[in-house]
């Protein structure tokens, strides 16, 4: 039916051209446009929490370093690793679900596009909040996972757990409505065809992770909600004077927190599922294999939490039973990885920087994988938990693991969403820094480690025989520093390049090739029918061939939403409200229910909006 | 919502409206969410380091007598409504999709009675508590229970404040059969926050 009016030039084009301005990015509803605000605003939250991370490096760079006061120290190391985990790593996979599960699914937006404005809205403003916290010299300073007694009123009296509960309290809003709605869009809005055994394996993996999302996120919303109670409001769910159990903290944090590291790795291993055919030329390896597993992961991750807490004491039986799951996770991880490698071998391999990216993601992945699998035997963990081990094996899953395979996806889609190519030389060469830097920041950890150096302690005296790996971690954060000054110089060199990259540069199995690049703002002329696992290779295998270029057409009576600003008025509604709570005792009730009547305005405003 | 814009042109995947899957997984997030908000009641049960308590008489150190703070008879009563409540707004629905305006309205507004009632219940029953001794942070009783049920009383309040929306949709007329979905989603959220009471209602005030 699109088609036949596509041709005709026709009055209301101009309605669905290129619209521009600072306008038009605030009341986008467009997944792509979203899609490009949540990676930049998570790539300059990535590099804050870089930066961060240099400067507690420096800091214990030489013994007794005075560098950083222990006070700073603190909040730093709080920040790194809740803006990594919070702001960077989780928004930056929210990239790829924007922008990619409509292009993959052959959709022409997410299901509802107005609660996708509103959840980077949301995000946006709730990164600025935990970060508004430095303004006041109070920036959270009690550690990412943020255990009681440290975050009592009693112990820590200042903003600082205030803003971190808080915060993370927003931030949890924002992705319990973003996965409403990509879960809602994968299961309901496929193009005909595209049955769920023939999704691509990117969307697979997000699928998966809005499940987590949604079971793991009020689990921790009530955590906060009793924490922000015990320090607002006076009672004592983890105040051992009153009754209170410091240990339900760290159960439900953990329940919360070990789906939520599978949150973080599954849209890597979908981006990595993605590029390795790619540049193998040859289908995924065990299709259903990679999705059952990864179904498996995510099941389990419910049931290994308190894998967190071998140090409290639970117990022969609790150890036991934590100790076992954790242990079976090795086996669906094991075999995504042999997979992986299955589809490598035998193919033609082509190491253009994506597929670097991709391949150093399986090999940092697997030591990662493998000082996890030492610290599911309680004994060993004892003598791991709080030291520098621990440190050097989530960065191995969450920097070997997310970061290289986020990266492989911005290498590679990239000029999907952009219309240029970056560098290959400068791509190649972050990658090799990338590693190099990597691999010397993070791999002596495991020695400091086990010589006994502990965690979060802001200096260490000279002698003990931690000084040269700490040089040497110190140095090869610096090289990583590089690797990442060269991705933006390729940025902005790309930048200045003409629009030109082809649609299909890489010759792709997915949807997303079929379009043109940037796609325009309706995505598909016509909604594309599928026909088998590996669609646009499905077709260019029909007709023989390469596809031809497809051609930029007006999308001139293709009905897509009104724009709409609303979602903004309704998170910045959210933010006042918890702003106005934070400081109830100085401005008084009449502030939060302001606050709570704009919340208000603008549910209502947005409920009766004509969508378009 | 936007759904509509694929729908003109294509069915959905499932041939279910976007939004009706939408109230379904925000319902399966919600679980989590009181099962956190149960299990941490339960957790803390018997854990209170002074009275009063909810099924025992206490005597404090300084003599002072507090009887135990439920009263079951009020509080069935609420439940009843608000179980019945379901039914009214199953009415109204039946009501709205056959375009009944009168159905509609009626069994809506007593769908909307019921929950103003069992809300107001509970402010009833808060007030009651406090005055009998039992504040927000007396003892981890106190602080448990008023978390659990007033999160629940919440929803309950968020509910009547949306189903009211609809009902004053449907005396302007603007809640024909084709926007039945509209009720139909408030309906959903409606009988969860009933089964949530269902679950709260015996491991909260019946069993001892």
């Amino acid at each position: 039916m699109a088609t036949r009016v596509l041709d005709q030039p026709h009055a209301h084009a101009a309605a669905h051209g290129e619209k521009t301005g600072l306008w038009s990015w605030i009341t986008t509803v467009d997944h792509k446009r979203i899609g490009v605000l949540y990676g930049a605003t998570a790539f300059i939250f990535f590099l804050m929490g870089g930066i961060e991370a240099l400067l507690l490096r420096i800091q214990l760079g030489s013994p007794e370093n005075t560098f950083l006061s222990p006070d700073l120290y603190n909040q730093l190391f709080t920040m790194h690793g809740t803006t990594m985990i919070f702001l960077a790593v989780m928004p930056l996979s929210a990239m790829f679900f924007n922008y990619l599960i409509p292009l993959q699914i052959g959709a022409r937006d997410v299901a509802f596009p107005r609660l996708n404005a509103f959840s980077y809205w949301v995000f946006l403003l709730g990164g600025l909040f935990l970060n508004a916290s430095f303004l006041f010299g109070a920036a959270p300073d009690q550690g990412w996972f943020g255990y009681a007694n440290l975050t009592s009123k009693q112990y820590s009296p200042g903003l600082n757990v205030d803003f971190w509960m808080l915060g993370l309290q927003i931030l949890g809003i924002a992705s319990l409505a973003a996965a409403v709605n990509f879960f809602v869009t994968i299961v309901n809005m496929r193009a005909p065809g595209m049955t769920l055994m023939r999704m691509p394996m990117f969307v697979w993996m997000s699928l998966i992770t809005q499940v987590l999302l949604l079971l793991a996120f009020p689990v921790i919303t009530v955590a906060l909600i009793l924490l922000m109670y015990d320090r607002f409001f006076g009672s004592a769910f983890f105040v051992p004077s009153g009754g209170g159990d410091p240990l339900l903290w760290q159960h439900l944090f953990w329940i919360f927190g070990h789906p939520e590291v599978y949150i973080l790795i599954l849209p890597a291993f979908g981006i990595v599922s993605e590029v390795l055919p790619v540049f193998s030329r040859k289908p995924l390896f065990g299709y259903a294999a990679m999705v059952f597993s990864g179904v498996f992961i995510a099941f389990l991750g419910f049931g290994v939490w308190s894998h967190h807490m071998f140090s409290t004491g639970m117990g022969p039986l609790a150890d036991t039973f934590f100790a076992l799951t954790t242990m079976l996770i090795a086996i669906p991880t094991g075999v995504k990885i042999f997979n992986w490698i299955g589809t490598m071998w035998g193919g033609s391999l082509q190491y253009r920087t994506p597929m670097l990216f991709a391949i150093g993601f399986i090999a940092m992945f697997i030591i990662g994988g493998l000082s996890g699998v030492m610290h599911s035997s309680p004994p060993a963990d004892l003598q791991q938990t709080d030291t520098y081990f621990v440190v050097a094996h989530f960065h191995y899953v969450l920097f070997g693991g997310s970061i290289f395979g986020l990266t492989a996806g911005a290498y590679y889609w990239w000029p999907k969403m952009f219309g240029r190519m970056l560098n290959e030389r400068l791509g190649q060469l972050h990658f090799w820094l990338m590693l190099i830097g990597f691999n010397l920041t993070f791999f002596p950890m495991h020695f400091v480690g086990l010589h006994g150096m502990p965690r979060r302690v802001y200096t260490y005296p000279e002698g003990l025989g931690f000084d040269l790996m700490n040089q040497i971690e110190t140095a090869g954060s610096f090289v990583l520093a590089l690797a990442f000054l060269v991705f933006l110089v390729n940025i902005f060199q790309t930048w200045r390049k003409p629009r030109n990259a082809p649609a299909d540069p890489w010759n792709g199995a997915t949807l997303e090739w079929a379009i043109p690049s940037p796609p325009p703002e309706f995505n598909f002329a016509e909604i594309p029918t599928v026909h088998g696992r590996d669609a646009l290779w499905e077709q260019k295998r029909q007709r023989g061939g390469p596809l031809p270029e497809p051609a930029r057409v007006s999308g001139a009576g293709i009905h897509m939403p009104n724009p709409s600003y609303w979602p903004l008025v309704t998170a910045v509604g959210i933010l006042a409200f918890f702003v106005t709570l934070m400081m109830l005792a100085k401005i008084g009730i009449w502030a939060v229910i302001a606050s709570f009547a704009l919340l208000l305005l603008g549910v209502y405003k947005w409920a009766y909006e004509p969508a378009g | 919502m936007t759904a509509h814009a694929h729908a003109a042109h294509l069915e959905t995947s499932t041939g279910l409206d976007n939004r009706k899957v939408a109230i379904w997984t925000f319902i399966g997030s919600e679980c989590m969410f009181f099962a956190t908000l149960i299990s941490n009641y339960l957790v803390n049960k018997g854990k209170s380091l002074v009275g009063p308590f909810p099924h025992e008489p206490w005597t404090s150190p300084a003599g002072q007598h507090f009887e135990p703070i439920f009263e079951i008879p009020l509080v069935t009563l609420g439940t009843a409504l608000l179980l019945f409540s379901s039914l009214f707004v199953v009415l109204a629905l039946s009501g709205a999709q056959r375009g009944s305006r009168k159905a509609l309205i009626g069994w809506l507004g007593a769908t909307i009675a019921c929950g103003v009632f069992f809300a107001g219940m509970q402010v009833y029953e808060f007030t009651h508590f406090v005055h009998r001794g039992l504040g927000f942070t007396t003892n981890l009783f106190g602080s448990s229970f008023y978390t659990l049920t007033g999160f629940h009383g919440t929803h309950v309040a968020i509910g009547v404040l949306w189903l009211a929306t609809l009902w004053v949709d449907a005396l302007r007329g603007k809640l024909p059969p084709a926007k039945s979905l509209n009720l139909e989603m408030a309906a959903l959220y409606w009988h969860f926050v009933d089964v949530v009471w269902i679950i709260i209602f015996p491991v909260v005030y019946l069993i001892q």
